[in-house]
């Protein structure tokens, strides 16, 4: 049974953000691996996506319940898989799977891999991703086939900004507006950095609002570190979804958001905190709901 | 040597087309998808039939493979359709990621197999697909030999669940297969008993094989012919027990030499039942422009090259 989002108040999802990013460095930091920039950058994202924005299939009870299909519900895709530990921290924390799995990530036998993955059946995921540039296909997929099904809901997919140099993006970028899906809502994590630098210098992608837009997108700019704005370019992308064309939203982050340190670099893409960074971190972000 | 009769030459593609036109009669789940080559894949009757459950995805493979990925999420079944090149080599980090390894109910269906794809030349003469697509995990990997059998596999991938490689080809070749046998794919078809030498054969190459056995039966030597229509999973049972009844083997595909069906038998062979093999395969060499006639000739992909090899390996059993 489907009941209607019980959707949390942006005065709250402060609260979650705070321990999704702590869950984030820990995650990280308990397996020496990982990708804490852009995951830290994109939590107030997925905090809102999932706790406000979206609608997610619910028992009687009110609790989350995952199916393959994913029909009568909305769906969210990850494309730049690398910044899994924010889709596992704020799938856990929604009641996709338990919270002390999080303890798992990457370690052998866990259904949490670097890289999202449907292998090893962990509830919220519906497609590998890691191999760059493919998840916004993927997404015009789901929404065809929900227009197919006359499913009104709708389809998310985050990419990352580096992740648009890959040409698939642009082979999607013109099927989804001459397709007329506007039952999907793309959404760019605009931090500038990469693993090898600044996007502009590794490979400037010059102004990918307007390249977004000659392509028949809806284009939509929000801070994607505010919450409040967060929530209001969200809600007008649904608006001005269903009008015949797609929304894609350019997001402005910060890599690193929520941990000085880690701000203002494209060091922390990739690499883990260490026992004392650790510490310097968590010192920064309150627990809320509680560690794993 | 059991006889063989067609009524007449069709193309191997067009038995996907009149597959395609049955399904979109029969499976309101199956959607279409293609890459700018509806016309050679002959998918005509069913867009027409079903202009809702046709998606033109352009020149964009990458993204019809995704696309595809997606679809199937809705209980929908997606036939991803270009030319083998592009469907393979082209996409293969595709494939293997949305549809392998996500595991998802993705048939992808190829035209233009080989090096009877003729006049365009090596670019587009793709003899390297069965080695990558067998070797992704999950992976179904079917290359029939005539318009019965293609339209039959057609139908018959649309009701297994998990992703399919179905690859076939442009020219017209003998269509003898019965129209009404049925399809089952991994099961090895037996089309003639022999004692002296396992012929196993797939796609454009099994009629090859059965005009071979012709040609060897004439000397006294008695070929058992198998059609392997299905390269992965791969009829172990089939290819052993008629391996321990001839004591060897030739393998005949329009393909690479490497990772083909002959290296598949090899495999088996190696593990189970060691005995002399020879392969009539492309040997290590791309293709060139010319007629699917010439091409095949000049390559070796010929029931002469077949009884050359049967005649060799026969040899070795002594």
């Amino acid at each position: 049974m489907i009941l209607k989002n019980k959707r949390m108040e942006t005065s709250e999802l402060a609260k979650v953000a705070s321990q999704v990013r702590r869950d984030i460095v820990r995650m990280v930091h308990g397996v020496a691996s990982g990708h804490p920039g852009g995951s830290l950058g994109c939590t107030d994202l997925l905090v809102s996506l999932y706790f406000q924005a979206m609608n997610l299939k619910m028992d009687d009870q009110g609790s989350v319940v995952f199916d393959m299909s994913g029909s009568g519900e909305d769906l969210f895709f990850l494309s730049n898989g690398h910044i899994s530990p924010v889709l596992y921290s704020v799938l856990a924390r929604r009641g996709y799977f338990p919270v002390s799995e999080l303890a798992t990530f990457r370690k052998l036998n866990s259904r949490l891999q670097g890289h999202p993955a449907t292998a090893e059946h962990l509830p919220g995921i519906r497609i590998a991703s890691g191999s760059l540039g493919q998840g916004l296909s993927v997404a015009a997929g789901a929404a065809y086939g929900k227009k197919i099904r006359n499913d009104p809901h709708r389809v998310y997919c985050l990419m990352g900004d580096g992740e648009q140099q890959e040409g698939q993006i642009w082979e999607a970028a013109a099927f989804i507006p001459h397709r007329k899906l506007d039952n999907l809502i793309a959404i760019i994590d605009f931090n500038g950095q990469q693993i090898d630098g600044p996007t502009d210098v590794v490979l400037n992608n010059r102004d990918l609002g307007a390249k977004y837009e000659a392509f028949g997108w809806t284009v939509l700019h929000m801070d994607g570190n505010d919450l409040d704005d967060v929530a209001s370019t969200l809600q007008a992308a649904q608006e001005a979804g269903g009008q015949g064309a797609p929304v894609c939203i350019i997001m402005k982050t910060e890599m690193g958001q929520g941990v000085d340190f880690m701000m203002h670099t494209h060091k922390w893409h990739g690499t883990a905190p260490n026992n004392e960074q650790l510490t310097a971190a968590l010192a920064q972000l309150e627990e809320t709901l509680g560690d794993y | 040597m059991k006889t063989y009769t067609f009524t007449e030459k069709k193309d191997t593609r067009s038995g996907f087309g009149a597959g395609m036109a049955e399904l979109g009669r029969s499976h309101p789940d199956v959607v279409a998808l293609c890459a700018d080559l509806v016309a050679s894949l002959k998918l005509d009757t069913f867009i027409k039939e079903n202009p809702d459950r046709f998606i033109q995805c352009g020149i964009a493979e990458a993204n019809m493979i995704g696309v595809a990925a997606g679809l199937t999420l809705n209980g929908l079944i997606p036939f991803a359709t270009t030319f083998a090149n592009f469907g393979s080599s082209r996409v293969l980090d595709q494939i293997r990621q949305a549809v392998a390894y996500s595991n998802k109910n993705v048939k992808i269906c190829v035209s233009h197999a080989g090096l009877t794809l003729g006049e365009d030349g090596a670019t587009h003469q793709v003899l390297e697909d069965i080695s990558m697509m067998k070797a992704l995990p999950g992976m179904t990997v079917i290359n029939p030999c005539d318009f019965n059998q293609t339209k039959a596999a057609t139908i018959a991938i649309a009701d297994y669940e998990g992703p399919v490689y179905l690859r076939f080809g442009r020219p017209v070749v003998p269509n003898f297969t019965p129209a009404d046998q049925p399809f089952e794919i991994g099961k090895a078809i037996l089309l003639n008993e022999g004692a002296d030498v396992s012929i196993f054969a797939t796609g454009h190459m099994v009629w090859q094989a059965l005009e071979a056995g012709k040609l060897l039966a004439e000397q006294g030597v008695e070929a058992e012919i198998i059609n392997i229509h299905t390269i992965k999973p791969l009829d172990k049972e089939a290819i052993l027990a008629s391996v321990s009844k001839t004591g060897c083997v030739v393998t005949a595909e329009e393909h690479q030499m490497n990772g083909g069906l002959g290296d598949s038998v090899a495999q088996v062979l190696a593990l189970n039942h060691p005995a002399p093999l020879e392969m009539v395969a492309v040997n290590d060499s791309f293709g060139e422009s010319g007629t699917p006639e010439q091409l095949m000739e000049k390559y070796g992909l010929t029931a002469a090259s077949i009884v050359a090899k049967a005649l060799a390996v026969i040899q070795r059993k002594k």
